[in-house]
């Protein structure tokens, strides 16, 4: 869908003045007040009522069926206006949904889709397992159907967000006589429900992002088996496709000070990150104004330009990409670079700012030190979780440049 | 000039191996850390390494040491890097006794090392100031007053500090912060009215400290050294202590070198071992170059200043340059290559990367020590 600049300029001016009538007055930029809890969800229920939680899909589908120019559009002006964006989780919105979109039935769509962009279910990823992790294909988490259900057992691991979860979907096993990736199913759950059982997993830094989750006789309705029954390997990986996309629009991209999009994060607005720049500023010398070091300036300014050519790269592949074409193996490029990018950044960050950045708790040290060094750990994640550099580089390998096995 | 280690050393290196192994493994930092252990180490098992003669290495017979060199010292670190083992020898054995050793007058020395060597004393050099390090950016003054001096200013990232029975405090009797002249030593009891010190949580779980002084009030007989020369007792130890840390290093890096090997080894993916992937492969490589490296020219530092060779200072810098990188290469690598696991709290990897970036930022990080490598070859 394209949009013409003056109906672009009448949805601009319709939309500033939802947003003078429809954004609590805490919420507004520059406001004195903090919003309270019930002002942050007027702002969500408001915001995503009219769709914008998923500003691109179908209206009939609960989303704001906007155009691309028009997305960008409320973007700016919900900058402009308010002192955030509410957001819902991303498992729903920029993973889940989008294949719903491409491979559901009419009924699936209608009955997951608008609960999505409302923010009402908290979804989980369902793809790992102890013994498959970038041999995904190898699950052995089984489903039988037993009439209008299937029963589920196995073990899921590293599935991020299971105990704050809803629902999750995931990867089952329903045919085990066939070669590896033509037995696998993609099916819909709550997880709320006797059988899941659930054990949340410390990470180095500290905090239990991930969980290990088993199943034992847990019950799938047969309507949430998405796309044909075996079929569901087509599903999961162009999931992992949007999956990447999301994951390569971290903070490294562009480096432009906002935080990263969490999965599963919530409405509520987060500390933003600092700027490298802006921090290698703090320790600059009294001399000549520069870092002591060279050696260390030079790490800087290379990840501020590779992160600014980054930026630029997504920006040309979203231009490039063809309204209504998804993403593609490409994406397995900016996924390798964000990740690298943003792990690059974290180590700088911990250089540059030496004894500060060691601290674990406390109040010896600043809490934006802590942030940014329990974040420095956390981002030795990001080059393992949605396919590790080694899975993007071999899709890459084969299905960008056709290297044989 | 051996770079391998002699019959005695490395009769050393196995004892040291064997006890740490027993006494001291991975799992006790877990310990430690967990239960929020107020020490940070067990005073105990530190009388035990003391009785095995390990925190008398570099000091003379006469005060109960066993008169070798920062070599023998070494061998023991690098056991230690290799089972993260919490033990003060950076901040008691290397640098505050290293500084009573070279510039305590005799009283001094008489007083303080021989409960070094006995493990019942614990010393604690405070130094820093800034986050990054940075030698002579002190300001701590050093104020003449009646029969000595008052000490007033802050440190940071003090070793051990919290547990320390006496402090070597840096600061100024003249100058301002990053001159190298006016600064001066002095050994004050941790105890002492004005002296505030707090232990900061740092995400390796070992042991530092603040420490807040304000007006410390200290003899004449409190100096170590001469008065305004700090400065040279100060870059001595940090070669010695910087030497010392590149061999904790050199543990750190071969040890998680070896449990990656012994993951590729065993974790299956695709129907076959992960070691069988090229990709993983030519890394375990280039990662057993750098640490065969790292092995040699940490030894050699070692040596260097236990012969007093010229131009130690430069090879110091050499070994912890690339000691740190290194570690950092290793510990990255080896959680990378163990995938979701490595990111767990329980497996072991993710210990060692936060133990690793506390040393290699620690007395200047590996770009401080190309800079200062470059500056002492003359360009
Ligand atoms: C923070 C975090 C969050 C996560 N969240 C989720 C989630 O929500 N849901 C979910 O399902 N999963 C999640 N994961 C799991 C993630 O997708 C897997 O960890 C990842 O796919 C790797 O699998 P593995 O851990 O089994 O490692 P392995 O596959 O065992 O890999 C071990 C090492 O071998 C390498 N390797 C494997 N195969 C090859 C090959 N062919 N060539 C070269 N090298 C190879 C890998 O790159 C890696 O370095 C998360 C992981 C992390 C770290
Ligand atoms: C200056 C010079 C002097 C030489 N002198 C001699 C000599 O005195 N006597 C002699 O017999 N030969 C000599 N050679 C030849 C040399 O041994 C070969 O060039 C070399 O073994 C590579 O073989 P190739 O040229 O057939 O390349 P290929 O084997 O075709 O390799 C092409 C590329 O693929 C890579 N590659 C190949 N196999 C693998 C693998 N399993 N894994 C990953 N990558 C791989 C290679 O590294 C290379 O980059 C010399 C070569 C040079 C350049």
């Amino acid at each position: 869908m394209t949009t013409t600049d003056s109906s672009l300029e009448a949805f601009r001016q319709e939309l500033t003045e939802w947003l003078q009538a429809n954004c609590p007055a805490s919420v507004l930029k520059g406001a004195e007040a903090q919003p309270t809890e019930a002002e942050r969800n007027a702002w969500l229920e408001a915001f995503a009522g009219r769709g914008y939680t998923t500003p691109t899909w179908p209206k009939e589908y609960g989303g704001g069926g906007l155009s691309k120019e028009e997305t960008k559009v409320l973007h700016q002006e919900v900058a402009r206006t308010a002192s955030y964006m509410p957001i819902v989780s991303f498992f729903g919105t920029a993973m889940l949904g989008p294949v719903l979109l491409e491979f559901a039935n009419e009924e699936q769509k209608q009955e997951h889709l608008p609960k999505i962009t409302r923010g009402e279910i908290n979804w989980c990823q369902g793809y790992s397992e102890p013994g498959s992790g970038s041999d995904l294909a190898s699950l052995q988490t089984r489903a039988v159907r037993e009439g209008d259900q299937y029963l589920i057992n196995g073990s899921k691991i590293w599935t991020t967000g299971a105990d704050q979860a809803d629902w999750i979907f995931c990867l089952v096993r329903t045919d085990t006589e066939v070669p590896k990736h033509d037995g696998i199913s993609f099916i819909l759950f709550d997880m709320h429900q006797p059988g899941v059982t659930i054990s949340p997993i410390p990470l180095i830094s500290g905090a239990s992002d991930f969980c290990q989750v088993f199943f034992e006789d847990v019950k799938a309705e047969a309507r949430n088996l998405v796309g044909t029954l075996n079929g569901g390997w087509t599903i999961a990986k162009r999931l992992l496709q949007h999956e990447r996309q999301m994951l390569s629009a971290g903070p490294a991209a562009g480096d432009e000070g906002a935080s990263r999009p969490k999965k599963g994060a919530s409405a509520k607005p987060k500390a933003p990150k600092s700027m490298l720049a802006e921090t290698a500023r703090r320790y600059l010398t009294d001399q000549g104004e520069q870092l002591a070091e060279p050696a260390l300036r030079d790490r800087i300014v290379q990840y501020e330009l590779d992160s600014l050519c980054l930026g630029l790269s997504l920006k040309r592949s979203g231009q490039q990409a063809r309204a209504g074409q998804g993403p593609g193996a490409a994406t397995s490029m900016f996924k390798l670079y964000a990740s690298e990018l943003n792990k690059r950044r974290s180590e700088i960050l911990m250089s540059v700012r030496g004894a500060d950045g060691l601290g674990w708790s406390g109040d010896a040290f600043a809490p934006i030190d802590l942030f940014e060094t329990r974040g420095w750990l956390r981002s030795k994640g990001n080059s393992i979780e949605g396919g590790t550099s080694e899975v993007q580089l071999n899709v890459i390998a084969k299905r960008v440049l056709g290297l044989p096995d | 000039m051996s770079l391998v280690l002699t019959e005695e050393q490395e009769l050393l290196k196995e004892t040291a191996a064997e006890f740490l192994r027993e006494h001291a493994p991975v799992t006790h930092l877990r310990e430690l850390r967990d239960c929020e252990d107020a020490v940070g180490f067990s005073k105990k098992l530190w009388k035990e390494m003391a009785a095995l003669g390990w925190a008398g290495i570099p000091f003379e017979e006469a005060f109960g040491g066993a008169d070798l060199g920062l070599a023998e010292l070494g061998v023991v670190l690098e056991e230690c890097g290799r089972t993260l083992a919490p033990y003060p020898f950076l901040s008691t054995v290397v640098m505050g006794g290293g500084v009573v050793a070279a510039a305590g007058s005799d009283a001094q020395k008489q007083a303080i090392l021989p409960g070094v060597c006995a493990g019942d004393t614990i010393l604690a050099l405070a130094f820093q100031e800034t986050g990054r390090f940075s030698p002579y950016a002190i300001s701590t003054k050093a104020e003449a007053a009646s029969g000595g001096f008052k000490l007033s200013g802050e440190k940071v990232f003090v070793f051990d500090g919290h547990v320390a029975d006496h402090l070597i405090v840096a600061a100024r009797t003249s100058g301002v912060a990053g001159d190298r002249d006016g600064l001066t030593l002095f050994l004050v009891d941790a105890g002492t009215e004005g002296c505030d010190v707090t232990r900061t949580n740092t995400i390796d779980s070992r042991n530092t400290a603040r420490v807040q002084l304000s007006g410390v009030a200290v003899g004449s007989d409190a100096v170590l050294g001469e008065i305004g020369a700090g400065a040279d007792l100060l870059d001595r130890t940090f070669d010695r202590a910087t030497a010392a840390l590149s061999a904790e290093l050199v543990g750190i890096s071969t040890e998680v070198f070896e449990r990656t090997v012994t993951y590729l080894k065993t974790r299956e993916q695709f129907g076959v071992l992960i070691g069988t992937f090229q990709a993983l492969k030519h890394r375990a490589a280039e990662m057993f170059c750098q640490v065969e490296l790292s092995q040699a020219v940490a030894l050699d530092a070692l040596r260097a200043l236990d012969e007093d060779r010229p131009g130690t200072s430069r090879l110091v810098s050499a070994a912890k340059a690339r000691c740190s990188d290194t570690a950092s290469l290793v510990t990255c690598e080896g959680l990378q290559m163990h995938g979701g696991i490595g990111m767990t709290d329980e497996e072991e990897i993710g210990l060692f990367l936060k133990r690793a970036k506390v040393a290699e930022l620690s007395l200047g990080d590996a770009a401080y020590h190309r800079d200062r490598f470059a500056r002492l070859t003359g360009f």
